[in-house]
């Protein structure tokens, strides 16, 4: 018997931190100007340490103003959408939930989209303008995931095939929903449509979104941290779970409202990125088991580094021309979603 | 275990519900009704007529009847999953439905029909589950936990299955470590609902025979849904038999166990003889 520790988890988000930062410097290199790996990465160090406040080589506005922030971007994105994953897979009892399989990143789509539609017919100040369209794609996740959650239940019962089955239906009607309002908006174009459908990181992002979503990711992953060993328990159903002195219905309401903010703040910088979500907790499960405590810190770093990686490839193998991120992930997550679901089926 | 277990004086001051001075009765339900309707505004489809019974520290209750008479609403109304819709239950003086989450996981333990893990994990890891209601938000498990844990696997004679995975064990061995979970909760009311469903003859005898013994060691009052009518009189203290959501009889098996009320109950010809040890027996008989 070797319970999980304190001291056990730290170590090992420790070793998934220097793993992350060796994926971001190694992003950071990748690209059209070639710089040395060694030199940026004791600039990086330099300035995570707070020895000096910027790269001053000649390669530093690349690295620091073009890079460095589309990674930061990622690499929030990617553990939201990873700790939202792990939150739904747990929530709903169903080990292929994931935010864009179940729908939910497309509800937060139309919700930006409807919010950027308001805004724009609005005059609002730049600070207020800059909070609706997150605000916008909260609410439509955690509009979709109540429809879901609803679809999906069955005698009281939530059914993992007809909650599926309700997701992907639910997707694709937002989808058709979200290429009616684009076609419909003014300036609408082909790029703007798969960057909402798709998932894309290229659109520069301004820096008040940037840290509203840090400070986002911090308090919802916070919250559902709050929750990880009654979710341990929630695997085994919800009246198990209350038998054994989980809040079943505090549980349920503090991690479906804090992943659906996840999933609202990454959905309304980078669009619908699928299979993050899916891939980055069960990838986490094999190597860290199922104990939430280890699943939720590895999900976040995992996201992390999975798409920081997704992404430098999305944007050097057909370079110069970059592909949507979300073209990479649905590469690689839609073939393990299927042997997910024979597995299960068998 | 025992020297584990919270005295059940020592939740007393944690307590807001009612208390009553019942020295020596653990379990008391007190004209308990239920009624299930599909739509508040249509009459009932299932009724459990107000029924009472107690039972005391060490004592074996078995709920018997047919299918859908009602036992296992009666279980969940004694767990607290179901408000009964009049009487009141009683646990060590406190009214159940009166205590939160957390305490009523400290006090009542209840061992349900398999159900299924969504991903796998190892025995130790699932009796550790039991002790989730005595830890705070994000506390990691002590060696004490740890501890009650192990002696919990011991105490059902399943420490050697502690390393192995639960979807890589018999009916039988998973039987043994819901049932140690349960034991981890360090429970005053041990709650099974029809614990012996896809044991083989000798597994059934052999949860039996535990349950005996750690009601009379740990002085659990043990509640035991079941359709094993000679398990229940060999094993049991008392037994409460229902039909069609009427409670018809409560009381020793010898008692409870009458020919002509068990055929009426169970539309089937039946025998009961006493054995030496004054324990009753029910033979089927063929109808021709």
């Amino acid at each position: 018997m070797r319970p999980l520790t304190l001291q056990r988890v730290v170590l090992r988000c420790a070793i998934l931190a220097a793993i992350l930062f060796f994926v971001v410097v190694v992003a950071l290199k990748m690209g059209a100007v070639q710089v040395s790996l060694y030199g940026l990465a004791r600039d990086l160090l330099s300035v995570l340490f707070g020895h000096t406040q910027a790269i001053s080589s000649d390669y530093g506005m690349i690295v620091m103003d073009i890079r460095l922030p589309r990674i930061l971007l990622g690499l929030v994105v990617g553990a939201s959408l990873a700790v939202a994953g792990t939150s739904f897979q747990a929530l709903l009892r169903n080990p292929l939930a994931d935010p864009y399989v179940l729908g939910i990143s497309s509800g937060a789509a139309v919700g930006s989209i409807l919010a950027l539609i308001i805004e724009s017919s609005l005059s609002f100040s730049p600070e207020v303008a800059g909070l609706i369209t997150p605000l916008g794609a909260f609410l439509g996740a955690a509009i979709t995931i109540a429809a879901v959650y609803f679809l999906g239940r069955r005698e009281g019962q939530i059914d993992s095939g007809t909650l599926l089955l309700g997701g992907i239906i639910t997707a694709s009607f937002l989808s058709a929903v979200i290429m009616f309002l684009l076609s419909s908006l003014a300036g609408g174009n082909l790029r703007g449509a798969t960057y909402w459908l798709m998932g894309d990181l290229s659109t520069p992002q301004p820096k008040s979104l940037l840290y509203l979503l840090g400070v986002g990711f911090v308090i919802a992953f916070g919250a559902i941290y709050t929750t990880a060993s009654d979710l341990n328990l929630l695997l085994a159903g919800e009246k198990e779970a209350m038998h054994l002195g989980v809040d079943v219905r505090r549980v349920r309401v503090v991690v479906y409202l804090a992943a659906s903010v996840l999933t609202g703040l990454a959905v309304s910088v980078s669009g619908a990125i699928g299979y993050v979500g899916l891939l980055v907790p069960h990838v986490m499960r094999l190597i860290f088991g199922s104990d939430h405590r280890m699943l939720l810190p590895a999900a976040a770093l995992g996201g992390a580094i999975g798409i920081v990686v997704a992404d430098t490839l999305a944007r050097t193998i057909t370079s110069p021309t970059d592909l949507p991120v979300g073209a990479v992930t649905a590469l690689v997550g839609a073939p393990v979603f299927i042997y997910l679901l024979r597995r299960r089926l068998a | 275990m025992s020297t584990q277990r919270h005295p059940p004086l020592a939740h007393a001051a944690a307590d807001s519900g009612q208390q009553r001075s019942n020295s020596d009765i653990r379990l008391s339900v007190e004209q308990v009704s239920y009624a299930y309707s599909a739509n508040p505004s249509q009459a009932p489809l299932f009724t459990l007529e107000a029924l009472s019974f107690q039972a005391r520290p060490g004592e074996i209750v078995a709920i018997l009847g047919p299918n859908a008479c009602g036992k296992s609403t009666l279980l969940k109304l004694i767990s607290g999953a179901l408000e009964p819709l009049s009487g009141r239950i009683f646990l060590n003086g406190f009214a159940t439905n009166s205590l939160s989450t957390k305490t009523r996981a400290q006090r009542i333990a209840l061992v349900q029909q398999e159900s299924p893990l969504l991903f796998p994990s190892r025995a130790w890891q699932f009796v550790l589950q039991g002790r989730h209601a005595y830890g705070r938000t994000l506390r990691f498990e002590t060696d004490d936990d740890v501890a009650i844990a192990n002696n919990a696997l011991a105490q059902v004679n399943a420490s050697h299955l502690s390393d192995r995975w639960m979807d890589k064990i018999s009916g039988g061995e998973k039987q043994r470590i819901v049932l140690a979970r349960a034991l981890a909760q360090q429970p005053l009311l041990l709650l099974l609902d029809e614990p012996t469903l896809h044991l083989d003859i000798g597994a059934q005898v052999d949860l039996l025979v535990n349950l005996r013994r750690l009601a009379a060691e740990n002085r659990y009052t043990v509640v035991v849904v079941t359709h094993e009518l000679n398990l229940a009189g060999e094993f049991a203290d008392q037994v409460v038999l229902l039909q069609k959501g009427r409670c018809l009889r409560v009381g020793r098996p010898a008692i409870v166990y009458q020919k002509d009320l068990l055929e009426q109950v169970f539309q089937a010809p039946l025998s009961v003889e006493l054995t030496a040890s004054g324990r009753p027996r029910v033979t089927l008989l063929s109808n021709n």
